[in-house]
C-alpha cells in the first residue's frame, strides 16, 4: 500500500477495481471473439480459477501448503451433485448445499490440521483428503464412485436459464469467477488479509502483535475451503457430472501447480496460471496419453527457477503494486 | 500500583533449572531493568512474562488479573508489547506497513487514524522518511529501530524490551536512551539490557537475574555497591 | 472356511504385505530421518522396480529364475542411480528445502510415472515367480474325536510369498549391518546427527545425501522386484506403497528404522486382516485417518519419545 499523500488515482483500492474489472471486461469480450471450442474451455478455466484463487488465499496469503484441497472441491461438487440427483433439489439450493458442506468439512478439517504446522500439515490434509476421496468409493451405492454420475440437462436450469447453453454457461462461470475476484481482491486489502500476509510472514511476530494466529489461519481455511468448493459446485452444475477422480490427490495437486504457474500471493496469478496450465495440458494431450508429464516437468522447474511465479516476476519487474 | 508481577515464577527445561522460583513485581510508570550474565535465564523470564514461553510452575499478574494461563496474543491486547531479542520484522512488508499492523490492533482503528499513528511512531524513532522501504532492506539499527516503533504505536502500558541496543551505533543509543526517558511519562518500561551504561543512566530500578534467581534487585547506585553484583557479573563481565 | 483358518490366512496375506511394506517404509525412513525430506516420489521407486524387473526378466529370458535373479540385483541399482541423478539434478539445487522438496518430487513422481506410461504402455505384465510351489496348510478342529488335524479348502500359501518374507528379513538385517557396522553406515549416522558438524570434518555430505536418496530408491526398487511376481508390474502401482509407507514411517515415528519396522508389521497385518474381513477401502480409510490423528495429536509417532 502506499501512505502518505498520493492521489486517489494511484491509490491501492482505485488500481485493484482498474485492474480487476479489466480483467472481468476483457474476459467478457473473449466470449464474443474466440471460437465455441476456445470459450468452451475458458468457461472450464473461470471455474477452475476460482478454485485456484481459493487455494492462494491459504498458500499465496497465509503461507500454508495444503496437498489436501481436492477434499474441499469434491465437497461442494457432491453437496450440489448429491442433492440435485438424489433429492431432486433445483440449482439453487444445490449451489447452496454445496457451499455449506464446503464450509462444515474445511472448518472441521482446518481445526484439526491448524495443530500441526509446515510438513506435517501437507501430510495431515493429504491424509484427510485421500480419506474423503476413499470414502466416495466406499459409498458407491450413492455416489457412484470412479463413474460418477450425470446431471439432467432438464434439471440444470437456473432461474429460466439454461445453464447447458453455451453462452448461459460461460456467462454464469464469469458471473463466479468475477464475484469470487472481487472478494478476493476486498479481502487481500482489508484488514483480515493484511494480517494473514503478517503471518505468513513473520508468525511469531503477528502473534506478538496480539494477533491470535490461529483463529486467523482457520478462518483462512475456510474462506479458501469455501471458494474450493464454490468452484466444485459450479463446475458440476455447468458441465453436468461429478465423478470421485475431481477427489483424487491430482486434484489437490493441480490448484498447487496453477498458483505457483500464475504467482502465489497475487490476486491474478490464479488466472494467469489457470489457462496456462489448461491449454498446456490441452495442447500436450493431443500428442500423448503421458501427458501429466507436462504437469510434472513445469512443477519442477518452477520449485527450482522461479518459485514467484509468472504474475510474481510481472511484480518484480514491471508492476510493484500488483495486488 | 503494582501493574505486573510474578510469584515462585519457573522453568525447567528438561533437568535444566532456567528460571527458578521468581517474585517480581514492578510498578506502574517505573523503568525498570534486568541484567544478568549471560545464560541467566532473563529472556526466558520475559517470555514467560508476554506468554512466548509457557512457565512450568508460578503465576504471572498483570494488573491484578492473573494472567498465567492466557496465550501471548490476549496478553498483548491486556496492553504489552514485546521487541525481540534477535530482530523480528516482517522483512518483506514497507516500513509503513509493519508499524500499521501493530496499530490496526488497536481500538478505533480507522485508515487516516492508523496512518496517523505510525507516522508519529515513525518520527519518534526517526524512520519517518524510510516509510516506503521494504523492512528486510534497512540497516540493523535502523530494523531495531522499526521494531521499537512497532512497539510504542500499541501505546502500551508495559513495554519490554530485550536487549534493544544491541547492534546500534553511538549516536542512536544516544537518542534511544532519550526515547526510553520521553516515554517513560506515559507507559512501564522493563528493559533487558548488556550495555551497563544504558542501564544506568535510564533505569530507576534494576533487577539482577544470575542463575534464574533474583540475586540483587534496588536502585543504579545500590546495584553498583553490591559486592554479590560485583563479584558475579560486574566484576567478571 | 471357518473364521479361525480365515483369520490364519489373513494374517499371512498381512506377513507379506508387511514385508515388502517394510524394504519399501524403511526406505523412505532412511531419507527423511538422514536428510530431512519427505520423497514423494517414493511409491514410484517401488513401481520402477517392479517395470525394470519385467523388463530385465524379458531381455534376459532363459528360465525364470535367472531373470529374476538379474532383476533382483539390477532394478534396485538402476532406481538407485536415476534417484541419485534426481537428487544432484534437483534436490541438491533447492538446498533439500523441506516444504520445495515436496513440490519437486510432486513433480518427479508425474515425471516417472508418465516417463513409463509413455514407455512401458499402460498394460499391466507379469514377471514370473523363480518357484511358485503350492503348499497347503493344516488347521486345527476341536471335533467330537478330540484333536485333530485338517486341511481346510482354500488355506495355503506358496513357497514364493513365504521367500519374500525370508528375503525382506534378510535384507533389512543386511542393512542393520551395512548401518551399524560399516564406516559408510557410521557417515550416514554422522551426517544425520549433526549436518554442520559432518561438513566440519569433511564428510562430502552433499555425495552422502545423493547415496541416501540411491539408497532409500534402491530398498523401495526392491519391494517392488520382490511384489511383481505376485502382483503385475503397472505404471500406476507406486500410489498404494507410498501411501502405506506415509502411514508406516509416521506412526513408527519420523526416522527411526526400528519404529519403521515395527509399524511396517501392525500396518501389514492389520491391513491384510481387515481387508479381508471388511472392505479394503475401508481399511485404508481407517489407516489414513489414524495417521492423521497420529500426526496432531502424537507427532513423535506412536513408539516415538516426544522431544523437549
Amino acid at each position: 500500500m502506499t501512505p502518505g499523500g498520493h492521489s486517489f488515482l494511484s491509490s491501492a483500492p482505485f488500481r485493484s477495481v482498474l485492474l480487476h474489472g479489466s480483467i472481468v471486461l476483457l474476459l467478457a469480450l473473449l466470449f464474443g471473439v474466440l471460437p465455441e471450442y476456445h470459450s468452451g474451455n475458458l468457461a472450464r478455466i473461470m471455474v477452475l480459477a476460482v478454485y485456484a484463487m481459493g487455494y492462494n488465499v491459504l498458500f499465496g496469503y497465509t503461507g500454508l501448503l495444503s496437498l489436501g484441497h481436492a477434499l474441499f472441491f469434491a465437497a461442494g461438487m457432491y453437496g450440489l451433485g448429491l442433492t440435485m440427483y438424489w433429492l431432486d433439489a433445483s440449482p439453487a439450493p444445490g449451489m447452496l448445499a454445496g457451499l455449506i458442506s464446503a464450509l462444515v468439512v474445511s472448518a472441521i478439517i482446518g481445526s484439526l490440521a491448524l495443530r500441526t504446522t509446515g510438513v506435517a500439515f501437507m501430510i495431515v490434509t493429504l491424509m484427510f483428503a485421500q480419506a474423503g476421496f476413499l470414502t466416495i468409493l466406499l459409498l458407491g451405492e450413492y455416489t457412484r464412485g470412479d463413474e460418477g454420475f450425470v446431471l439432467q440437462q432438464a434439471d440444470r436450469v437456473l432461474f429460466g436459464f439454461d445453464l447447458t447453453q453455451p453462452a448461459v454457461r460461460y456467462a454464469s462461470a464469469l458471473m463466479l469467477f468475477s464475484l469470487c475476484l472481487a472478494l478476493v481482491a476486498v479481502l487481500v486489502q482489508s484488514r483480515f488479509g493484511k494480517t494473514l500476509v503478517a503471518i505468513r510472514e513473520n508468525e511469531e511476530r503477528a502473534r506478538m502483535l496480539g494477533y491470535d494466529v490461529l483463529r486467523h489461519k482457520w478462518l483462512a481455511v475456510i474462506v479458501s475451503g469455501t471458494l474450493s468448493g464454490a468452484s466444485g459446485a459450479a463446475y458440476a452444475l455447468l458441465f453436468g457430472y461429478a465423478g470421485a477422480t475431481f477427489a483424487t490427490v491430482q486434484y489437490s495437486i493441480f490448484p498447487l501447480l496453477w498458483v505457483l504457474l500464475g504467482g502465489a500471493g497475487t490476486t491474478i496469478g490464479p488466472l494467469i496460471g489457470t489457462v496456462f496450465m489448461f491449454y498446456l495440458i490441452d495442447i500436450s494431450s493431443q500428442f500423448t496419453s503421458a501427458y501429466l508429464l507436462i504437469a510434472g516437468i513445469i512443477l519442477i522447474l518452477l520449485t527450482l527457477f522461479a518459485p514467484q511465479g509468472l504474475a510474481g516476476v510481472i511484480r518484480k519487474r514491471l508492476i510493484p503494486w500488483l495486488p | 500500583m503494582t501493574l505486573l508481577a510474578t510469584q515462585g515464577l519457573s522453568k525447567h527445561y528438561a533437568g535444566l533449572q532456567a528460571v527458578e522460583s521468581v517474585d517480581f513485581a514492578l510498578q506502574e510508570g517505573e523503568i525498570r531493568a534486568l541484567i544478568g550474565p549471560n545464560g541467566a535465564g532473563k529472556s526466558t523470564f520475559v517470555g514467560m512474562l508476554c506468554g512466548r514461553i509457557p512457565s512450568s510452575a508460578g503465576q504471572v499478574t498483570f494488573d491484578g488479573r492473573d494472567i498465567t494461563a492466557m496465550p501471548a496474543h490476549q496478553r498483548i491486547s491486556l496492553g504489552m508489547a514485546y521487541t525481540f531479542q534477535i530482530t523480528s520484522v516482517f522483512a518483506r512488508l514497507d516500513v509503513h506497513e509493519n508499524v500499521a499492523l501493530a496499530a490496526r490492533r488497536l481500538p478505533d482503528s480507522s485508515p487516516q487514524r492508523v496512518r496517523r499513528r505510525v507516522m508519529e511512531a515513525l518520527e519518534q524513532v526517526g524512520l519517518q522518511d524510510r516509510t516506503d522501504t521494504l523492512a528486510g532492506d534497512l540497516s540493523y539499527g535502523h530494523q531495531r529501530l522499526l521494531e521499537i516503533a512497532m512497539g510504542l504505536v500499541q501505546s502500551p502500558r508495559l513495554f519490554i524490551l530485550d536487549e534493544p541496543t544491541q547492534g546500534l551505533a553511538e549516536s542512536e543509543i544516544e537518542s534511544f536512551k532519550n526515547l526510553i526517558k520521553r516515554l517513560s511519562s506515559h507507559t512501564t518500561i522493563l528493559l533487558i539490557e548488556h550495555n551497563m551504561d544504558v542501564v544506568m543512566q535510564t533505569a530507576q530500578r534494576i533487577t539482577v537475574l544470575n542463575f534464574g534467581q533474583i540475586l540483587a534487585e534496588g536502585s543504579p547506585s545500590e546495584i553498583r555497591a553490591n559486592d554479590a553484583v560485583q563479584s558475579a557479573y560486574l566484576g567478571s563481565g | 472356511m471357518d473364521f479361525g483358518p480365515h483369520l490364519f490366512l489373513a494374517m499371512l496375506e498381512g506377513a507379506i504385505t508387511a514385508a515388502v511394506l517394510a524394504l519399501t517404509a524403511v526406505g523412505l525412513s532412511i531419507v527423511f530421518g538422514i536428510m530431512r525430506v519427505v520423497n514423494v516420489a517414493h511409491g514410484e521407486f517401488f513401481m520402477l522396480g517392479a517395470v525394470l524387473a519385467w523388463w530385465i526378466a524379458t531381455i534376459v529370458g532363459g528360465p525364470p529364475a535367472l531373470g529374476f535373479v538379474m532383476a533382483l540385483v539390477f532394478a534396485p541399482v538402476l532406481t538407485g542411480l536415476l534417484a541419485a541423478l534426481a537428487d544432484w539434478l534437483v534436490l541438491r539445487r533447492i538446498h533439500y528445502d523441506p516444504e520445495r522438496t515436496i513440490l519437486a518430487t510432486i513433480g518427479l513422481l508425474y515425471v516417472i510415472q508418465q516417463a513409463t506410461l509413455m514407455t512401458f504402455g499402460p498394460e499391466a505384465r507379469p514377471v514370473e515367480a523363480p518357484f511358485n510351489q503350492r503348499i497347503a496348510l493344516p488347521w486345527f478342529e476341536w471335533g467330537a474325536d478330540g484333536f485333530a488335524l485338517i486341511w481346510p479348502w482354500g488355506l495355503g500359501t506358496t513357497t514364493y510369498k513365504l521367500a519374500v518374507i525370508v528375503a525382506a528379513v534378510m535384507i533389512l538385517l543386511a542393512l542393520w549391518v551395512l548401518m551399524t557396522r560399516t564406516r559408510i553406515g557410521l557417515i550416514m549416522r554422522a551426517t544425520q546427527l549433526d549436518r554442520e558438524m559432518a561438513v566440519a570434518h569433511a564428510i562430502p555430505v552433499e555425495k552422502v545425501y545423493a547415496m541416501v536418496f540411491a539408497l532409500g530408491a534402491g530398498l523401495a526398487a526392491l519391494g517392488g522386484v520382490l511384489t511383481v511376481p505376485i502382483q503385475q508390474a503397472h505404471y500406476l502401482m507406486g500410489g498404494d506403497p507410498l501411501l502405506l509407507s506415509f502411514i508406516v514411517v509416521i506412526i513408527g515415528g519420523l526416522g527411526s528404522v526400528v519404529g519403521t519396522v515395527v509399524a511396517a508389521l501392525l500396518i501389514g497385518m492389520s491391513d491384510g486382516i481387515i481387508s479381508v474381513f471388511f472392505s479394503p477401502t475401508l481399511a485404508k480409510i481407517l489407516a489414513t485417518l489414524f495417521v492423521a490423528f497420529v500426526l496432531i495429536f502424537r507427532p513423535q509417532g506412536l513408539f516415538g519419545q516426544r522431544a523437549s
